[in-house]
This record gives C-alpha cells, sequence and structure tokens, in this order.
C-alpha cells in the first residue's frame, strides 16, 4: 500500500479517458494506489468547484465593497443563515439515502410554535398576561425547546415510517406532512405569532456573543462538525451512502433499510426542531409565514454542495458550502447596491448547471466502462 | 477424494406449492475444488444454490458442513458457516469504492468511528492473495470499474470473510472474452487456496476450462456429479438436455418419471427457474 507521491492523491478527472484496462495489465499489487477516502470523495463531487465559486464570490464582493468583509457583516451573515444549516445538514442525510423532505420549513415553524406555547404555558406569569414568559428562567427554556425538538422528532419520524414501511415516495410522503405541519401550526395558534419567550433565551442564545461569535452559529456549526463526522467516519453514515447506491445491496449484507431510514428522516426532522427554537430565539417569536421555501434553500444547498438527487453522494461540508453561496450573493448583492433579487435568478441558474454537469459525468461514468 | 467434502447436500427435496423443483438432489463440493453446477433453464441451478445460502429452507434432506449435519435457516446462517454466495447482479454499491463495498454491513470500527486503514489493508491484502492486479486503487469508486473488475470486487468481497464455500452465479454471463478469462483465472484462484468453488454457468468452454468435478442438473434431480476430466464436452451437453448419456446419468425410467412427473408443471418449474434467476 505505497503512496505514490503526488500523482496518487490526483485521481482522474470526471469524463477522462478511463484508467488503464484491465487486459493491459495495471500495475502490481503492492503498487495499488491508496487516496485517503476523503480526497477521493472530494474530487468527485462538485464540493471542491461550489468552494471555489464561494472564494471567488467572497472576493469579488470584498474588492468591490471593503465593508463586506467586515466582522458585523459576516456575524449578521453567519447568524441569518444558522438555522437552514441544520435544515440543509438534515437535508444532506436524507438525499444520500436517495429521499427527499420538503416538509422541513413546515416542520421548524410547527417546532417553534410548541416550543414557545410550551414556554408561555410553563413559564407565564398569571399576574401580567401580557407579558407571557418573558420573565421566567432557563428550566423553561429548556423544557420548551425540548418539547420544540421531539415535535420535529416525530413528524421526522412519520415521513421516515411513511417512506420507509408504507412505501409512499418520499416527495408525496413529505409533501403531505407539510401541509399537516402547517395545519396544525395554524390550528395551535390560530394563525397569529406567539410572542413573549423568555428573554434569557433570546439574549443569549437570540443575539448572544461568544468571543464576537453568535451562540446560535455556535451551536449549527457544532451539530453541523457531529452530523459530518457521523456521515463520514461512521457505520451509520456509511450505510446512508450504501442506502442511497444500492438499497438491494444494502439489504441483501443484512443491513436493516427501513430502520435506517427511519432513523435518516428522523434526524432531519429533529435538526428542523432545532433550527425551529434558533429561529424562536434569534426574532423572539414564532414566524409562522415565513420558512415556506426553506425546504427548497436546503434542497439547493444540498445539490449546489455535490449530493446526487440519485442518492448514494453528497458531503456535510458541500452542502454547508451550497449554502453559503446563495447567502453571499445575497449580502453581497445589497452591499455592493444591486437589487438582491438577483440572488434568486443567479442561484437558480447555478443549480441548474450544477446538475446538468452531475448528469453529464454520470453520462461519462457509464459510457466509458 | 478421501476427504470428507466441506459441503454436502444428502436427499435434497424442494417444492413451491405443488410444483417440486428438487427431487432427492445429491451435491458435494471439496475444498481446494471448483465444482460446475450445470442445468438447463428451470433444472434447478438456482434453487439448490439458495437452499445453500438459507434463501429458501429445505424440505427434507441433509446439510452437512465439513461432515456434521448443520440447520440453515437464513443467509446469516450460512454466512456464519463460510458459505457466500455471488449473484449474477452482484449488488455492489456504485457510488462506494471497493473498501467500502467489500466491508458493507460488516464494517471494521474502532469506537464508533471506521477504521479505514485497517479495512484499506484487508481489503488490499485479499486482492493481493487473490493476484488481483487489474485495480489500480482500492479507493476507486466501483461506478468506474468494468464488468470484470466488479466481479472480482465482488468475489473478493465474498473470500474476505474466510469463507469455506464460495458460490459464484454465472459470473461471466455479461463479460466479454479477455474479461472472462481473468475471472476464470480468479476462480481457479480461489480453488487453488483452498476454498471450495461451485460454479453454476451455461458455457460449456468456461466449465471446461476451470471445473474439477461437474454436476448436473435435469428436471430437478441430480443427473450426475462426475470428475471432468471423464466426460466429454459432448457427455455433459447430453446430460443437460436428456438427463442421460451412455451409462451415465438417470436411468431411463428416471427419466421417463422425471419428464412425466414434471411434464405437466413444465411450463410452471421453467419460469419458476427463472424468476429466481431474476432475483
Amino acid at each position: 500500500m505505497t503512496e505514490t507521491g503526488t500523482e496518487a492523491a490526483t485521481p482522474p478527472p470526471a469524463g477522462a479517458p478511463q484508467p488503464s484496462r484491465p487486459d493491459t495489465g495495471g500495475e502490481p499489487g503492492r503498487g495499488r494506489r491508496v487516496l485517503p477516502p476523503a480526497v477521493a470523495r472530494l474530487a468527485y463531487t462538485n464540493t471542491f468547484w461550489i468552494f471555489l465559486v464561494l472564494v471567488a464570490l467572497v472576493v469579488f464582493f470584498g474588492a468591490m465593497q471593503p465593508n463586506f468583509i467586515s466582522a458585523v457583516s459576516l456575524r449578521s451573515l453567519a447568524a441569518d443563515t444558522a438555522p437552514l444549516l441544520l435544515i440543509a445538514v438534515g437535508m444532506t442525510y436524507v438525499i444520500i439515502s436517495a429521499g427527499i423532505d420538503l416538509s422541513v420549513g413546515s416542520v421548524l415553524i410547527f417546532s417553534g410554535v410548541i416550543a414557545a406555547k410550551t414556554m408561555l404555558w410553563l413559564g407565564g406569569d398569571g399576574a401580567h398576561p401580557d407579558a407571557g414568559a418573558t420573565s421566567a428562567g432557563w428550566t423553561v427554556t429548556l423544557a420548551g425547546c425540548l418539547a420544540g425538538m421531539l415535535g420535529g422528532l416525530a413528524w421526522g419520524l412519520l415521513n421516515g415510517f411513511m417512506v420507509a414501511r408504507m412505501k409512499i415516495p418520499a416527495l408525496i410522503a413529505t409533501l403531505g406532512t407539510l401541509g399537516m405541519a402547517l395545519g396544525a401550526t395554524y390550528l395551535i395558534t390560530g394563525g397569529t405569532d406567539v410572542r413573549g419567550i423568555p428573554l434569557n433565551f433570546a439574549r443569549t442564545v437570540g443575539f448572544g456573543l461568544v468571543a464576537g461569535v453568535p451562540w446560535l452559529v455556535i451551536i449549527a456549526v457544532l451539530v453541523t462538525v457531529l452530523l459530518g463526522v457521523v456521515l463520514a467516519a461512521t457505520r451509520f453514515g456509511s450505510h446512508t451512502y450504501a442506502i442511497g447506491s444500492n438499497a438491494e445491496a444494502a439489504r441483501r449484507v443484512g443491513i436493516r433499510v427501513d430502520r435506517h431510514l427511519i432513523k435518516v428522516y428522523g434526524i432531519s426532522g429533529l435538526l428542523a426542531g432545532i433550527a425551529g427554537c434558533l429561529s424562536l430565539a434569534h426574532f423572539t417569536t414564532t414566524t409562522i409565514s415565513g420558512h415556506t421555501a426553506d425546504n427548497l434553500s436546503a434542497i439547493a444547498a444540498v445539490v449546489l454542495g455535490g449530493a446526487s438527487l440519485f442518492g448514494g453522494s453528497g458531503t456535510v461540508t458541500g452542502s454547508a458550502v451550497g449554502l453559503l453561496v446563495p447567502a453571499v450573493l445575497q449580502s453581497g448583492f445589497v452591499t455592493i447596491q444591486v437589487n438582491p433579487y438577483w440572488q434568486y435568478l443567479a442561484v437558480g441558474a447555478v443549480l441548474v448547471l450544477a446538475v446538468y454537469v452531475d448528469q453529464l459525468r454520470r453520462k461519462a461514468r457509464s459510457a466509458g466502462r | 477424494m478421501t476427504a470428507t467434502p466441506i459441503l454436502e447436500m444428502r436427499g435434497i427435496d424442494k417444492s413451491f406449492g405443488p410444483v417440486q423443483v428438487l427431487r432427492q438432489v445429491d451435491f458435494t463440493a471439496n475444498a481446494g475444488e471448483v465444482t460446475a453446477l450445470v442445468g438447463d433453464n428451470g433444472a434447478g441451478k438456482s434453487t439448490l444454490v439458495k437452499c445453500v445460502g438459507g434463501i429458501y429452507p429445505i424440505d427434507s434432506g441433509d446439510y452437512l458442513f465439513d461432515g456434521k449435519p448443520v440447520t440453515v435457516h437464513s443467509p446469516r446462517d450460512a454466512s456464519s458457516l463460510g458459505v457466500e454466495i455471488v449473484y449474477q447482479d452482484l449488488a455492489l454499491c456504485e457510488n462506494l469504492d471497493i473498501v467500502q463495498n467489500m466491508f458493507l454491513g460488516r464494517e471494521r470500527t474502532r469506537g464508533i468511528v471506521l477504521d479505514e486503514p485497517t479495512m484499506e489493508k484487508m481489503a488490499s491484502e485479499t486482492l493481493d492473495r487473490l493476484s488481483v492486479r487489474t485495480v489500480k486503487s482500492i479507493r476507486q469508486l466501483v461506478a468506474s470499474l468494468s464488468g470484470g473488475q466488479r466481479q472480482t470486487v465482488a468475489i473478493a468481497k465474498a473470500v474476505l470473510w474466510n469463507s469455506k464455500v464460495v458460490i459464484l452465479d454465472e459470473p461471466t454471463a455479461a463479460l466479454g472474452v479477455a474479461q472472462t478469462a481473468q475471472v476464470l483465472e480468479l476462480v481457479r484462484q480461489l480453488a487453488d487456496n483452498g476454498l471450495a468453488v461451485v460454479l453454476i454457468s451455461h458455457n460449456m468452454n468456461d466449465v471446461f476450462a476451470v471445473a474439477d468435478q461437474i454436476a448436473c442438473l435435469y428436471l430437478g434431480r441430480m443427473a450426475a456429479q462426475v470428475k471432468a476430466t471423464d466426460v466429454t464436452y459432448s457427455q455433459v451437453v447430453e446430460l443437460i438436455t436428456a438427463g442421460r448419456s451412455g451409462d451415465l446419468g438417470l436411468q431411463a425410467a428416471a427419466v421417463a418419471a422425471a419428464g412425466n412427473g414434471n411434464g405437466s408443471h413444465d411450463a410452471g418449474v421453467t419460469d419458476l427457474g427463472d424468476m429466481n434467476g431474476a432475483q
């Protein structure tokens, strides 16, 4: 298992002529090249390219308007993106398993409402009903967040059950829960946002900083790193790729595919639940009418980050980078005073292009066998 | 000949509803030998193999492993004995690399984290042991491999677990000439390494190229299991198509019985065979 220098670290680019055919002899076994999995995977995905795009965008906007790379600007960019990052991480798992989760935005709202309602119920001040639970302590906050997260998890598990056991296509199953979670939210709230969450919660988690970094970002990044490692380096992650790549093969080697899929959708729901709590802290109110496009933003981020909608490929890092591209575009357009609506157009075009490249690569791959 | 066969099936019966697919089938596989299992479509090859692999329970008969009677109820039972089947459709994950595919479902871990170095080492050693020289990097995605290389990975995956019996279902069916030669060489290599190899094939050239023994099924009965050097090409073809050839094979009465017994169900048997093959 010898590393043969720099050449070994450079896998053939997609679409390039195939490596030497078996009948040409190849190299002796001891010369077999071993790429570090991370490097190999990186080069086979769009992740690397989209990362270059991101860097180019930051440099471009920075050059146009030096204020763009200021602490304040970056901080607000990161804090606004934090909840969506969690959603995109969950979506990464789901898409790698060859599924899709359209319900995340509704589940986020639902979880936020459950969390807020729980906080008000436990911490409400009878004497001053208008004040809600603003003065409540951390126990109330934690209980509320826990309730919100459980709410998210429950929707996720329901999605997983419908997809894995009831064999309902993921698109339809999660479209159903999208409607159901939103409907439940409106029924609980009567259509008005819930206010009056504990101030402690808003001040620390919502806008608080640790060494200049918002709490929101720290929480989102910690969860992302954890799930990134789980995906890349554990049996659970490996099985997620395998199921997305060839569910029948996974079943034959004894992987419990149904159970695994339920867990994957559960993760997506749980992360939407956490995102709901973060969003609640950030805005100090539930945002019932927002988040309707979160599912599409997350899917776009995951696909831009190099995942294939056919399943079996994708990385958490890629999705995070893919999420930052639209965010940077938007805030960049604002900074250089271009109408920020251009962002939607640009992201849409890049997304289509990314999928087109993925298709070309698949074609080259199957033609070059 | 004195050694106990590693795998011995005695008097196996297997029916699917009213259709009896295997009748009193005897079959043995010896360590260090390639045993070819041949027969026409619907003769019961796939069914027999699935009984060995624990996918179908046997109705009656004895399953002896290393001379000791065992019961095999599931693929896991078969795996734990050291019996691995490489199916025709291979069932590899294209998006995963060779190491990941070889260890799929049986990943090595250190704590909760995958132990990549150990898995790479074991995969590499296994490929070296099989004298596989056609794979450039064990971290190559399976999607980038040729059909022959995929077959190689599937076979290596089966032998990684100290298996004692490896059953290959039509390993050369979809391959070109050069790749077929490679896979046959690998099959021979497996046997030379001391494994019992069972090769299902329709291709007589392949069978005579590597097999030590030839077992021929005819309409659910074992027509004959003979040494490959003792028979000719045309004798084997006769065994496949008529169930007997001279002194070899089923006696005339048995052939007639097999024919009559299954006659009314012929279509059914064939369909079942095809279905099995497709699974």
